[in-house]
């Protein structure tokens, strides 16, 4: 398929990046060449096959119904944040 | 490995290290040394050492630490601009198990931005250059970690594991590196890639080395649920039996360097001698793993990074009018252009419409190439193959064109796709002087016995 500049902008919003033009341009030859080499897997006959989604020999895992106590804790947390007030991370508007 | 002791002490094996570390600078390995950390921490081992106190298998062991796995020592960036200055509050339990038993991290070294690359070169802090050529990438994306080990500064370093991450820059720079299977290590505390695929690993000069670490660093966490139960030391007393050796088919021609080549057919020779069958393997699927690798590994990452938005930790960019913006404008700055690329194709494989076309046939792929395997290994023990088709590149050669760099992960992909271990050994030199490896594949849970194996290729 053919990836245009509007698909481009599409996943980008899907994405959550806001690219300059330069970067449309760029993104879109690469966009374009990675997805025509994926496709070749249309040649692979999957009929009648089931997906694999992990590798896990995976069982229930169970725990007693305990609180487990936090490695860290809010104060550790909260001076992770570039912008913090009133013991809460302080964003810009939201809308 | 030297383990401190009562005459060679843990705070002149960590010196040592350090001194070595600044004294290959130019390489640009270390994203952080810990000087002044790790001296101390020489110091407290050296004080129960003299009190005769046990101080644990990988006592004063220096250490470089990949720089994707959390510790409350230095800041974890994983290469990448958007983690800069984030101080983890909580340690990897891996970390955790190799600083138990007296390992000492004395750097972070440097990866493609939250491992996205085959060759370092997608750092926000420039490549790490070849162990043995300059001009030569060290492979990636764990390339600090595999040059610190091949450069001969510490005695082993973690990497992780995503679709040949350990296995490429080891053979690149001529050491060790193993992937075990999915599993085998925990993942708590290590920046999460592509879930249904990462492992945690080591670099290391020998076999012995890989199985101590291995000893000390599997088993089952309550922190990741996704650890198997420890078959690892449960197998201790489980010896080597393999007789038959596969090799692949499809995999000798043309596109693979003829140095890869005839280090193979080299070792298939020694193993004849020693009395092993070679077997020839028919795998027509896994020519489609890397096409399959790269829809289900995009789209894990774009899931897994989507957490980055500036809120809570790491780089915020500056002046954004309202929330969405600074999600948008903090991503943008934050995100190196293939971690752009690799959310973006994540985002498209799944996105309504391309979904079925796109990472339901991946997936339906990946139950083939998981068979795939569980056939070879009715027919032959262990797979000896190439880990990359060619030898460490230039400097540049491909970073530029996305799908030339994906090339390079051909042989090492398919792997992680069916959960099964690899070990990366080094296979000689090439006429040109740059190191040859190969990988040696197992089936699930045979981690122990395949690198008791290697010792016979060594």
């Amino acid at each position: 398929m053919d990836i245009k500049r509007e698909d481009i902008v599409h996943l980008a919003d899907l994405s959550n990046f806001s690219l300059s033009d330069a970067e449309i341009g760029n993104l879109s030859k690469n966009l374009q060449d990675i997805i025509k080499y994926i496709s070749q897997l249309d040649e692979l006959n999957t009929d009648s096959v089931e997906p694999t989604y992990q590798v896990f020999e995976m069982e229930n895992v169970w725990r007693d119904d305990e609180i487990v106590e936090q490695e860290a804790n809010r104060e550790a947390l909260l001076t992770l944040t570039k912008e913090e007030k009133d013991n809460q991370i302080k964003v810009p508007k939201v809308l | 490995m030297k383990i401190a002791n009562k005459k060679v002490t843990a705070e002149r094996l960590v010196k040592d290290a350090l001194e070595k570390a600044k004294h290959f600078a130019d390489y640009n390995i270390f994203t952080f040394l810990d000087e002044e950390g790790a001296i101390k921490r020489a110091r407290e081992i050296d004080e129960k050492i003299a009190r005769g106190e046990d101080v644990g298998r990988l006592a004063g062991v220096p250490y470089a630490l990949k720089d994707n796995f959390l510790s409350e020592n230095g800041e974890t960036t994983a290469s990448a601009h958007i983690l800069e200055g984030f101080k983890s509050p909580v340690t990897a339990t891996a970390v955790e198990k190799l600083e138990a038993e007296g390992a000492i991290m004395i750097g972070r070294t440097n990866l493609d931005a939250f491992a996205h690359g085959s060759s370092t070169e997608n750092s926000y802090y420039g490549p790490t250059l070849n162990a043995f050529d300059k001009g030569r990438v060290a492979g990636g994306s764990s390339g600090g970690s595999a040059v610190a080990v091949a450069l001969d500064i510490v005695e082993f370093a973690t990497g992780t594991d995503t679709g040949g991450s350990i296995r490429q820059p080891a053979s690149f720079n001529g050491i060790y590196g193993f992937k075990p299977t999915y599993g085998t290590v925990s993942r708590y505390g290590v920046v999460a890639m592509a879930s249904s695929l990462d492992c945690i690993g080591f670099f290391t000069k020998t076999p012995e080395d890989m199985n101590l670490l291995m000893e000390v660093a599997s088993g089952q966490d309550p922190k990741d649920m996704t650890t198997l139960p420890d078959f690892y030391n449960a197998d201790a007393t489980k010896k080597n039996s393999a007789t038959r050796i596969g090799v692949i088919k499809d995999f000798d021609n043309e596109a693979v360097d003829a140095n890869i080549r005839e280090a193979l057919k080299a070792k298939c020779k020694i193993l004849k001698e020693k009395g092993f069958e070679i077997v020839e393997l028919d795998m027509p699927t896994l020519k489609y793993a890397l096409a399959a690798y790269y829809i289900i590994q995009p789209a894990e990452v774009a899931s897994n990074l989507s957490r980055h938005d500036g809120v809570r930790y790491g780089f915020r960019s500056d002046d954004s009018s309202n929330l969405e913006n600074l999600y948008e404008n903090t991503r943008n700055e934050g995100f190196m252009s293939e971690n752009k690329r690799r959310i973006m194709i994540g985002n498209f494989v799944l996105s309504s419409g391309f979904y079925d076309a796109y990472f339901l046939k991946a997936a339906k792929a990946r139950t083939l190439i998981v068979k795939e395997y569980e056939e070879a290994f009715k027919k032959c023990d262990y797979i000896l193959t190439p880990v990359s088709p060619n030898l460490a590149f230039k400097l540049g050669e491909k970073v530029n064109d996305p799908v030339a760099m994906y090339l390079e992960d051909l042989m090492s992909v398919s792997l992680n796709l069916a959960g099964v271990p690899g070990l990366a050994i080094p296979a000689g030199m090439s006429g040109e002087g740059l190191p040859v490896g190969l990988q040696i594949v197992g089936p699930r849970r045979s981690d122990r016995q395949l690198i008791e194996f290697a010792k016979e290729l060594a």
